[in-house]
């Protein structure tokens, strides 16, 4: 028989064998399913994790890369600190979608004027979007004591209710010949977020992205603030002695994840999506967790599980594209990449011994 | 002039997927397990149901495919907290992505298909709708009552003590997420069998969110279940009678309100159990903590 000892520090070389252990797991059952479902399971894990990099089509997939991460790395760096802090905004998805309404607003708002202020202004005015979004569940938490996991979880389907009232109702395009959804940012050239660089899908939210990566880094490894989120994840008892204020760690990182998530979604209507309608929020928020956890909650961890899951992203509408796989095949592959993370992450905190019997 | 009767009745059956699934997962944090997979345990009984319910043309077939769906999808979560001693947060979360993923995936070939229709129970409401409410005494029974309720109890309250008292922690909290999945399954399956009729992705729209609200708000009893799931479903039905009146509200609006209202609803409860004498109202002291034994 075996029996699981605790370590006392979690095992360095588990924590950067585990993510990729899942992800091979996740190919595996992957493949599994799909010769279930009668597909050829190594044509389709090829075209998920290799053709969208190397494969024929790859110079229109390849800089679909940074546009799908970018989102993805952007919400999941604010997400991380949190987590870190036992703080669970699971609703960036809410705040996703609120930046983009509320950084779309200024641009129509704007429209026709042109000026150099109006992109940075959509900027900032998505970020405050989110960040109010965001600071709702925080200050419930804090004066009420109300679970931030379900206020902001339930905070989501109210702003997808409020981009479909939007879409339909206040933004609705007066020249759409009666289609929901807003003015097409990306043809209103001071409020379009377009591609930077040519061929590199590089657009500002990419750049945002590795500003932020950077900017957490810093916070959580050289700033007092840091400190004080990782000592009040760890031992909260110790961190309130040492002077903590955990209101003010609620408000932060609530605060600021969602920001970065509402910036996220202002990049997003400005630039790819292009305009708010009712199907605006496509999950960017939630997978962004995965992205977290599978990065460790570290900024450059974060990094890569981003690149990573928007290949899943890319590779799977090729695979829809190519062998008919439906679309929900990436939403499986992502949730059994969370999972096989989580089982396997028993290897961290435990070791494995054989049970001295009496 | 509205018949008060039929309004009531509606409201009862606009509460039952919630209500379900809300008793389900009082037992999984009475056992001091909090499964935030409830949504996705909820749209795997929808789908199952469905299936099973359109593949043999009875409806009570449907409904019991749909419990055996929701409890097999609910052993994952089983497995990563109770065998691999994963994060519950994360691990629920996961089972909800996962739960909503692969429902879409299998779910394709059904959608569009009617579900097959079900003969009434007394009153005109539906057999499940009883189920429903005789759950609510028998659960309340369960856990004050019976000697396997107590033991469920002291496992969610000490976990420590219970082992120390020879209860096997991991097999008992094993069973009560395998239940909870159960009765999630079936609100979800109530959902797509007995109100919607038919399969859309994604269909159960945050009940599974609404139910773990309703759990806290009950503060952690049956009957506090039962009165939660009966509130939101008369914010639903008013929300919809509003909607059909015509009101010069927007429908997108209007439809925020069972979300606002459960907002509402778990800050006024949280207010309540934090200024109150006893922290932390009446939740079970091992809630969200996993167990693991040293000797």
């Amino acid at each position: 028989m075996i029996r699981l000892v605790p370590r006392t520090e979690n095992s360095a070389a588990w924590q950067l064998a585990t993510p990729l252990l899942a992800v091979l797991a996740t190919m595996v059952a992957g493949g599994t399913l799909f010769a279930i479902m009668g597909h050829d399971p190594f044509a389709a894990i090829r075209t998920i994790f290799w053709d969208p990099i190397f494969g024929a089509a790859s110079g229109y997939s390849r800089p679909q890369l940074l546009v799908k991460a970018a989102p993805l790395i952007l919400i999941a760096s604010g997400l991380a600190i949190g987590f870190r802090a036992g703080i669970w905004n699971i609703g960036a998805e809410g705040q996703y979608i609120i930046g983009g309404v509320t950084g779309a607003a200024v641009a129509l708002a704007a429209y026709p004027a042109e000026g150099m202020w109006i992109f940075p202004a959509m900027v900032l005015a998505g970020a405050l979007g989110g960040w109010a979004w965001g600071m709702v569940p925080a200050l419930l938490r804090n004066w009420f004591g109300a679970s931030e996991i379900l206020v902001s979880l339930m905070l989501v389907y109210v702003a997808q209710k409020v981009a479909a009232w939007m879409a339909f109702g206040p933004m609705k395009n007066p020249e759409g010949f009666g289609f929901p959804g807003s003015r097409n940012l990306q043809q209103y050239p001071a409020a379009a977020n377009p591609e930077l660089v040519a061929g590199t899908g590089a657009h500002w939210g990419v750049v945002a992205a590795a500003v932020a990566v950077l900017a957490t880094w810093f916070l959580m490894s050289r700033h007092i603030r840091g400190f004080h989120i990782r000592a009040a994840g760890l031992a909260p008892r110790a961190a309130r002695f040492a002077g903590v204020r955990p209101q003010t760690l609620v408000a932060f990182c609530l605060g600021l994840s969602g920001a970065l998530a509402g910036m996220a979604g202002l990049f997003e209507a400005a630039g790819p999506a292009g305009q708010i309608t009712d199907k605006f929020g496509t999950g960017y928020g939630f997978t962004a967790i995965i992205v977290a956890f599978l990065g460790r909650l570290h900024p450059v961890g974060i990094l890569l599980a981003g690149l990573l899951l928007a290949l899943t992203y890319i590779g799977g509408e090729l695979a829809q594209l190519t062998l008919q796989l439906p679309a929900a095949t990436v939403q499986v592959f992502q949730g059994m990449l969370l999972f096989f993370l989580l089982g396997f992450d028993l290897l961290t905190r435990f070791r494995i011994a054989r049970r001295i019997t009496a | 002039m509205i018949d008060p009767l039929s309004v009531f009745l509606l409201l009862v059956a606009a509460a039952t997927p919630i209500l379900f699934a809300a008793l389900g997962e009082l037992v999984v944090e009475r056992a001091g397990v909090l499964n935030l997979g409830v949504e996705g345990m909820m749209i795997a009984g929808a789908l199952s149901g469905f299936a099973a319910a359109h593949a043999t043309g009875n409806p009570f077939v449907g409904f019991l495919a749909a419990a055996v769906g929701g409890a097999a999808i609910s052993l994952l979560f089983a497995l990563l907290t109770q065998v691999l001693l994963a994060n519950q947060v994360a691990s629920g979360l996961a089972l909800t992505l996962f739960g909503l993923g692969l429902a879409a995936l299998f779910g394709k070939p059904l959608e569009g298909i009617k579900a097959p229709s079900m003969t009434a129970g007394p009153l005109g409401i539906s057999w499940i709708v009883w189920l429903g409410l005789a759950m609510v005494p028998l659960i309340w029974w369960f856990l004050n009552r019976s000697r396997a309720g107590l033991i469920l109890r002291g496992v969610g309250e000490n976990h420590d003590a219970a082992h120390a008292l020879g209860y096997p922690v991991h097999l008992v909290r094993g069973a009560a997420i395998a239940f909870g999945g159960a009765m999630a399954g079936v609100g979800g399956a109530f959902i797509s069998i007995a109100t919607v009729l038919q399969w859309t992705e994604g269909m159960t729209a945050g009940a599974g969110w609404i139910a773990l609200a309703i759990v806290v708000f009950s503060n952690w009893t049956a009957v506090g279940v039962l009165a939660g799931a009966w509130l939101f479903g008369g914010v639903t039905v008013l929300q919809l009678r509003l909607q059909a009146a015509g009101i010069k509200v927007p429908v997108q609006l209007l439809s925020m309100a069972p979300y606002l209202a459960t907002i509402i609803v778990l800050v006024l409860i949280s207010a309540r159990q934090k200024f109150s004498r006893r922290a932390g109202g009446a939740a079970p002291g091992s809630l969200g903590q996993n167990f693991h034994a040293l000797r």
